[in-house]
C-alpha cells in the first residue's frame, strides 16, 4: 500500500530537496517548520553582552505519502539533496511509516489511486515502459499538463 | 524683563516633540527584547506613561518640580494645574520662550523616566499595581529630584551639581529604581532554566534608532535656546552614541561575534552617558564618555547575568551606570569654554567639581533606591506586584490585556 516519509532536514536544504523530489516526479508534499535537536546538540549565539546557548534548532520537516515501490528511490533522493557539504552533524533524519488508508476528498478515490497525479513518478515510469507509438492511459485521455517546476532544477535531477 | 525669541521658542517646541517620540521609541526598544507573549504588555508599560504622567505633570508634577522653592527640597503649589504658567516667559527658567513651552518640554522628561524603569520588571508585573507605582514614584521621587537638581534653590543646584539634560534626574533615578524594583518583585518564572531570549530584535533596533534621533531634542533642547550650546550638545550627543556603538561592537566581537542587539545597546548607553555632559564638554570628550560608559555597562551586564537578580532588560547597567558614569565624567571634562553657565571640571583646574558630581549622584542614587524599595514593598503587600503564575505562563498580552500582538 502506501508509506509516509517524514524527513527532518536543514532549513537551507529545503529548496534543493524540493527540486530533487520534483525531478523524480514526487509532486505532493507538506512542509513544517520544527525545532529540535539530535546528536548535534545546541549552538552558540551572540547576546547583548557575551554569548548564550540555544539547544532547540530550527529545522524543516517534509511529509510525503507515496506508494511502497517508490519509497527507496525517494529516500535516496532526499538523502543526497539534504546532505550538507561540510558533512557535520545536524543534517537530519528520515523516518518511514506505514499508511493504512488514503482518501482523496474531491473524488473519493482510495488507496494508492488517491496518490496518483498527472506527470507523477508512476506516470513517468509508465511512459518509460510503454511500447513506442502507444500512448499511456494518462496521455491518451487528455494532454497532460506539464508539472510546473521552478526555473532552477537542482543537480540531483534524475532523468526518467 | 524677558523677551520671547521666536527661534528659541520654535526649537524648544520642536525638541518637546522629539522627546515625546522617545517614549514610544523606548517601548519598541524594550518590546523587542521580551518573549512574543509579552510584547504588547511591554510596549504598553512605556506608552501608557504618555497618558498617566502627562496628566500628573499638568496637575501636580510641574509645580512640585519647578514651583517656588521650599527649603531646598520641593517646589510649592503655585503652578498647580499649570495655573499661572502662561504664554509669557519664565524669568527664572527660560527667559526667552513661553513658560508653557518649558513646562511641556519638561513634561516629556517626566513621562519617559518611569517608562525607563519598566525594563526591570517586564513579563511579570501586574498592570494595575504598576500604574499606582508610576504615579506615586513620579510624585515622590522624580518631581523632588528634578527640583533638587534643576529647580532654582534646589539644594543640589545650589551645591553646583551639573546635569545638563538629566543624566542624574532621569537616568540615575530610573536605573536605581529599576534595581530596587527588580529586587522586590523577584525573577521571572523559570528564570535561568528556560530561555528568555529577545523575540524581535528588529523592534529593538527601530526603537534605538528613534531614541538616537529623539535624543537630539533631549540634549539639544536642554539649552532652552537655539544657540551654540544647543549645537554643542547635539554634536556631543551624536558623537557619544557613535563611540558607544563602536566600543560595544568591539567588545562583543572579542567575545564572539558583533551582536547587533549589542551595537544598538552601546549606542543607547553612549546617549545616556553624554546626557549630563552634553552642553558642558568638548566633542573629543564625548568620545571618551561614550566609550567608557559602554565598557562599564557591557561588563556590568555580564556580572548581573551571573547573579540570580533578574533585572530583566538591564536598566540599571545601561541607565543607572551609564548616567552615573556620565555625571562623574562631567566633573572631569566640563569647561566654561563650551558653556559659560557651566563650570570647569578637574581637567580644567577645578577638582571640587568632581567631588560635587560624585556627591550629587550618590545622594540621588541612595534616595531613589531606598524610596523605590519601600514603595514597591508596600504595594506588593497591598496589591501584589506580580501576576499569578498561570497568567505569567500564558503571557501578559492575554492575561492582562486580553489581546494578541498578531492573530
Amino acid at each position: 500500500m502506501a508509506k509516509k516519509i517524514e524527513a527532518i532536514i536543514r532549513e537551507e536544504k529545503v529548496g534543493d530537496v524540493k527540486d530533487a523530489l520534483r525531478g523524480i516526479g514526487i509532486v505532493g508534499m507538506n512542509i513544517f517548520e520544527v525545532k529540535g535537536h539530535g546528536r548535534q546538540g545546541g549552538i552558540t549565539l551572540a547576546g547583548r553582552s557575551g554569548t548564550y546557548q540555544i539547544d532547540m534548532l530550527p529545522r524543516v520537516q517534509v511529509n510525503i505519502i507515496l506508494s511502497d515501490h517508490n519509497v527507496e528511490k525517494t529516500i535516496e533522493t532526499i538523502r543526497r539533496a539534504a546532505k550538507s557539504e561540510d558533512g557535520g552533524a545536524g543534517d537530519g533524519l528520515i523516518f518511514v511509516f506505514p499508511v493504512e488508508e488514503v482518501v482523496r476528498i474531491r473524488t473519493g478515490e482510495r488507496g494508492t489511486d488517491a496518490l496518483k497525479y498527472e506527470g507523477d513518478i508512476d506516470a513517468r515510469l509508465a511512459r518509460y515502459y510503454a511500447p513506442p507509438g502507444r500512448k499511456t492511459e494518462a496521455e491518451s485521455e487528455s494532454k497532460p499538463k506539464a508539472v510546473k517546476t521552478p526555473g532552477k532544477i537542482s543537480r540531483f535531477f534524475i532523468k526518467t | 524683563m524677558g523677551h520671547i525669541n521666536s527661534g528659541d521658542t520654535a526649537w524648544v517646541l520642536m525638541s518637546a516633540a522629539l522627546v515625546m517620540m522617545m517614549t514610544p521609541a523606548l517601548a519598541f526598544f524594550y518590546g523587542g527584547m521580551v518573549r512574543r507573549k509579552n510584547i504588547l504588555s511591554t510596549l504598553n508599560l512605556s506608552f501608557i506613561m504618555l497618558g498617566l504622567i502627562s496628566i500628573q505633570w499638568v496637575l501636580i508634577g510641574y509645580t512640585l518640580a519647578f514651583g517656588h522653592n521650599i527649603g531646598g527640597f520641593i517646589g510649592n503649589l503655585q503652578f498647580i494645574g499649570l495655573t499661572g504658567v502662561g504664554s509669557g516667559p519664565s524669568l527664572a527658567y527660560a527667559p526667552t520662550i513661553p513658560h508653557l513651552s518649558f513646562a511641556l518640554y519638561q513634561m516629556m522628561f517626566a513621562v519617559i523616566t518611569p517608562a525607563l524603569i519598566t525594563g526591570a520588571f517586564v513579563e511579570r508585573v501586574r498592570f494595575k499595581t504598576f500604574l499606582v507605582f508610576a504615579l506615586i514614584w513620579a510624585t515622590v521621587v522624580y518631581d523632588p529630584v528634578a527640583h533638587w537638581v534643576w529647580g532654582i534653590g534646589g539644594f543640589l543646584n545650589r551645591m553646583g551639581a551639573l546635569d545638563f539634560a538629566g543624566g542624574t534626574v532621569v537616568h540615575v533615578t530610573a536605573g536605581f529604581a529599576a534595581l530596587a524594583f527588580a529586587m522586590v518583585i523577584g525573577a521571572r518564572k523559570g528564570y535561568g532554566k528556560t530561555p528568555m531570549e529577545p523575540s524581535a530584535i528588529p523592534y529593538t533596533i527601530l526603537g534605538a534608532g528613534l531614541l538616537w534621533l529623539g535624543w537630539f531634542g533631549f540634549n539639544g533642547g536642554s539649552a532652552l535656546a537655539a544657540n551654540g550650546v544647543a549645537a554643542h550638545a547635539i554634536v556631543n550627543t551624536n558623537t557619544a552614541a557613535a563611540a558607544g556603538a563602536l566600543v560595544w561592537m568591539m567588545l562583543s566581537w572579542r567575545d564572539d561575534k558583533p551582536s547587533v542587539l549589542g551595537i544598538v545597546t552601546g549606542a543607547v548607553v553612549g546617549l545616556v552617558a553624554i546626557t549630563p555632559a552634553a552642553g558642558f564638554v568638548e566633542p573629543w570628550a564625548a568620545i571618551i564618555i561614550g566609550g567608557v560608559a559602554a565598557t562599564i555597562s557591557y561588563y556590568a551586564i555580564r556580572l548581573r547575568q551571573r547573579t540570580r537578580l533578574d533585572e530583566s532588560l538591564d536598566v540599571f547597567a545601561c541607565h543607572g551606570l551609564g548616567g552615573t558614569t556620565g555625571a562623574i565624567l562631567t566633573g572631569l571634562f566640563a569647561t566654561k569654554a563650551v558653556n559659560p553657565k557651566g563650570a570647569n571640571g578637574l581637567f580644567y583646574g577645578n577638582p571640587k567639581q568632581l567631588a560635587i558630581q560624585i556627591a550629587a549622584v550618590a545622594i540621588v542614587a541612595v534616595f531613589t533606591f531606598v524610596l523605590t524599595f519601600v514603595i514597591a514593598k508596600v504595594l506588593d503587600r497591598l496589591m501584589g506586584l506580580r501576576v499569578d503564575e498561570n497568567s505569567e505562563e500564558v503571557g501578559l498580552d492575554i492575561s492582562e490585556h486580553g489581546e494578541l500582538a498578531s492573530a
